[in-house]
């Protein structure tokens, strides 16, 4: 037993935080509201340089790591500062599948992605599939030589800012099978694609996407015909592993800020920090963050398993992950006051950043149902 | 006991909703139901309509151009806008101010100023709340100088709501240091126009400009204006909370709350079937609705004591608690009814006039901001710590 990080993942993580924490000024988050895609390119530049990107792939995808607990380390990071960069969507998502998937031609754009070069995005889901993974009612029909598709995909997180994007669609089987389900590298520039573009609550931008007799020579397809539905699970897992990694991260600088503000505030002459009512909420803010740490290393030490035990525990941490999630970001808030409900205050983008994970690759009762058809029945 | 209405109370509902049905302009009852943000017109528009019958001022006496309502008929008239999806009465002259001008301003600021709030020639706005002044309100600590016939204001004031439309704002200043910090405490009626007057809009999480600073720089304000006795205001400032009380369950918001989420319940679907058959769901909606049943009843019984001349003491504190738990619980269903459609940021949906539809389901559209917004509900008007103090001071007499 040993819940030591290795020498190599502890300097990741200190340069890493040390890199995030100049990076992410604080007049930085109003400055990338006005950016084009949302993102800061020259922090994605230093990533890339940090090696970060390429410590979410194994070697023979030309990264250095990609382990559960490099993705943990990773992303609680970029959560300590409410990071908004896509890395889930550009290399666990976008990349992991073509790293997966690809032919050597395809491949090439995980070295693009590792260099920090390439943005990707997954158009996956749509505006009925809810969480359901395999429910897919977009289509591609043979054309040719080629196919061409047509449907809808929702709420495709970095679509604005990629160069191509992964859309699946079915070959074949009807909406809710999981065989049938085919995928395709599309340039983001392929006529018949239209994307309208929005801001997102968390930070980051999305599109809405339109697949109208969108005409795709055979070589876009990704991996075999209507067998992509292991590696996009595969892939899924691995981003619920980072986005909770990301809340753990986000939960632990809420916790800061709302210790100092319980130390400095002052109210009926003491510190509110001495008001009995708040210490017990506080500490019962505490064990649940602790609970979150440790669902993390579960789902960390778990994500190569076979695939029925890593989506036990995928669907455990994120489940206790959506819970502690809402209670933290809540209380840190009604703890805070009026000051916890501003725009200007540092807590408000991290805690609408907290709650918005809920909302990603399945929420608390989605992976609650999930974890009782795959632990308890 | 009876859980029925009387038959008079029932006339009265019934002439309640015909009004409504007859009245409520469909554009402002479709923006209340969506979530969307009503302008300053909105609102004048509104008080405009049930003033001209008689109705905006339901809990005014008779004689100052009110209702002259009970308790019972004014909960029968919210529950009867909410369900309308009537715009809410913008509280700060008709039910905060009016009351305490009724009570305790002059004769001279009664005719001068009620007629004003019943005609909308006047947009109130509440100066009470400051940077260090939260739940400690008898620490405020902007002061009111006397010089000849003026006091002289210096200070801050803070979440001022809907601040950005007043042209009037009642405040709590000090005029004295004397002895303990609520027996020097002033209620001044202040022209927002005045010279040395600043409004800073602050943004909340949802991206709304919903609340204020207020700056106040050497700002003269005629002696006249203050209420009631100098150094008295605390007194003043209390009497105006109990009134900002009435309604505090939020019982109307919570019916028509619970209604929109099984109607999102009832159009998501998870899994192949709609997410209202999904147990897990299904059960939170469950339990809020229980609560919500009994609660209404809690609320009725206040109500019904309120009636018969009691004023409501701690009970007030218990259903602004439980009021507030249930309508956030329904706020946080929504959100998660909405799935992946909460995540986008929709802050043109807010506003009037929008060209572009709606990025998901228009029901989808404002409810992550709406959740937001109503973290405020257990902060504001005496944050539920504040009031569940009240409630363990009462019963437990340390």
């Amino acid at each position: 037993m040993n819940f030591e990080l290795t020498e190599e993942r502890q300097m990741l993580q200190d340069g890493l935080r040390r890199f995030l924490r100049e990076s992410y000024t604080p007049t930085l988050r109003a400055e990338l509201a006005q950016q084009d895609a949302g993102f800061s390119r020259s922090i994605w530049s230093g990533l890339a340089e940090m090696g970060v990107i390429g410590a979410l792939f194994d070697e023979d995808d030309g990264g250095f790591a990609g382990a559960g607990f490099d993705i943990s380390v990773v992303f609680e990071e970029l959560g300590r500062v409410g990071a908004v960069d896509p890395l889930i969507d550009t290399a666990l998502l976008g990349g992991g599948l073509i790293a997966a998937l690809g032919n050597d031609t395809q491949k090439q754009n995980v070295e693009g992605v590792i260099d920090g070069s390439i943005q990707l995005a997954l158009a996956h889901g749509e505006p009925a599939s809810r969480f359901d993974l395999s429910h897919v009612e977009s289509t591609a029909t043979g054309d040719g030589d080629g196919f061409v598709l047509n449907g809808r995909k929702a709420v495709v997180i970095n679509a604005p800012a990629a160069d191509h994007i992964l859309v699946s669609a079915r070959t074949s089987g009807d909406v809710a099978d999981q065989d049938g389900i085919s995928l395709f590298l599309v340039p983001t520039s392929t006529p018949g694609m239209t994307l309208r573009g929005y801001a997102l609550v968390s930070g980051g931008e999305a599109a809405e996407i339109l697949l109208d007799d969108v005409r795709l020579d055979r070589a876009a397809l990704l991996g075999g015909e209507g067998s992509a539905f292991e590696a996009i699970s595969r892939v899924q897992a691995r981003a619920t592993l980072a986005i909770s990694a990301e809340a753990l991260g986000l939960m632990e600088s809420i916790r800061e800020l709302t210790t100092d503000y319980l130390r400095t505030r002052k109210q009926f002459g003491k510190p509110i920090g001495k008001f009995q009512a708040l210490q017990h909420r506080m500490a019962d803010v505490l064990i649940e963050i602790e609970q979150a740490r440790s669902a993390v290393i579960n789902l960390a030490g778990h994500i190569d398993a076979p695939a029925d035990i890593r989506d036990k525990h995928v669907s455990a941490t994120k489940n206790l992950i959506g819970n502690v999630a809402k209670l933290v970001a809540e209380e840190s808030i009604q703890m805070h006051g009026g000051i916890g409900m501003t725009e200007e205050y540092e807590l408000g983008h991290l805690a609408k950043r907290l709650i918005m994970v809920d909302h990603r690759f399945g929420d608390a009762i989605y992976h609650l149902e999930r974890f009782i058809a795959l632990a308890v029945a | 006991m009876d859980l029925n209405y009387t038959e008079e109370q029932q006339a009265f509902r019934d002439e309640v909703r015909s009004f409504l049905a007859e009245n409520l302009p469909s554009r402002l009852a479709d923006k209340v139901k969506f979530g969307k943000t009503l302008t300053k017109q909105d609102h004048e528009e509104w008080h405009a309509i049930l003033n001209e019958k008689g109705w905006l001022a339901g809990n005014w006496p008779t004689a100052f151009g009110g209702a002259g309502w009970n308790a019972v008929q004014r909960h029968i008239f919210e529950d009867e806008m909410t369900s309308a999806a009537a715009p809410r009465i913008v509280p700060f002259g008709l039910a905060m101010l009016g009351p305490v001008l009724q009570k305790f301003g002059s004769k001279a600021q009664q005719d001068h100023y009620l007629p004003r709030i019943l005609n909308g020639d006047d947009w109130w706005c509440q100066g009470y709340s400051e940077p260090g002044a939260g739940s400690d309100l008898a620490s405020v600590r902007t002061t009111a100088e006397r010089d000849g016939d003026h006091y002289v204001v210096n200070g801050q004031k803070t979440w001022t709501t809907l601040g950005q439309h007043a042209n009037m704002i009642f405040c709590l200043v000090r005029t004295s240091k004397e002895g303990k910090p609520q027996e020097g405490i002033s209620f001044l009626l202040v022209d927002m126009n005045s010279p040395g007057i600043k409004v800073r809009p602050i943004v909340l999480i949802d991206g709304e400009p919903e609340v204020n600073e207020v700056f106040f720089d050497d700002v003269r304000v005629p002696v006249e204006n203050r209420v009631g006795e100098e150094n008295k205001g605390w007194t003043y400032a209390k009497y105006l909370l109990t009134h900002e009380r009435t309604n505090i369950a939020g019982v109307g918001f919570a019916n028509a709350g619970l209604e929109n989420l099984k109607r999102i319940a009832r159009a998501e679907r998870a899994n192949g079937r709609p997410l209202i058959e999904n147990p897990h769901f299904a059960a939170r909606i469950a339990r809020v609705e229980i609560d919500l049943m009994a609660m209404s009843t809690t609320n009725l019984r206040v109500v019904s004591k309120a009636a018969a001349g009691q004023a409501p003491g701690a009970e007030s504190s218990m259903l602004k608690v439980k009021g507030t738990i249930i309508r956030q619980e329904i706020n946080a269903l929504t959100r998660t009814a909405v799935g992946p459609y909460a995540m986008p940021f929709a802050s043109e949906a807010l506003e009037d006039g929008s060209n572009l539809g709606p990025v998901g389901p228009a029901y989808a559209e404002t409810a992550t901001a709406q959740y937001l917004n109503n973290r405020k509900l257990s902060i504001y008007g005496g944050s539920n710590e504040v009031q569940r103090s009240i409630l363990s001071k009462a019963i437990l007499e340390l």
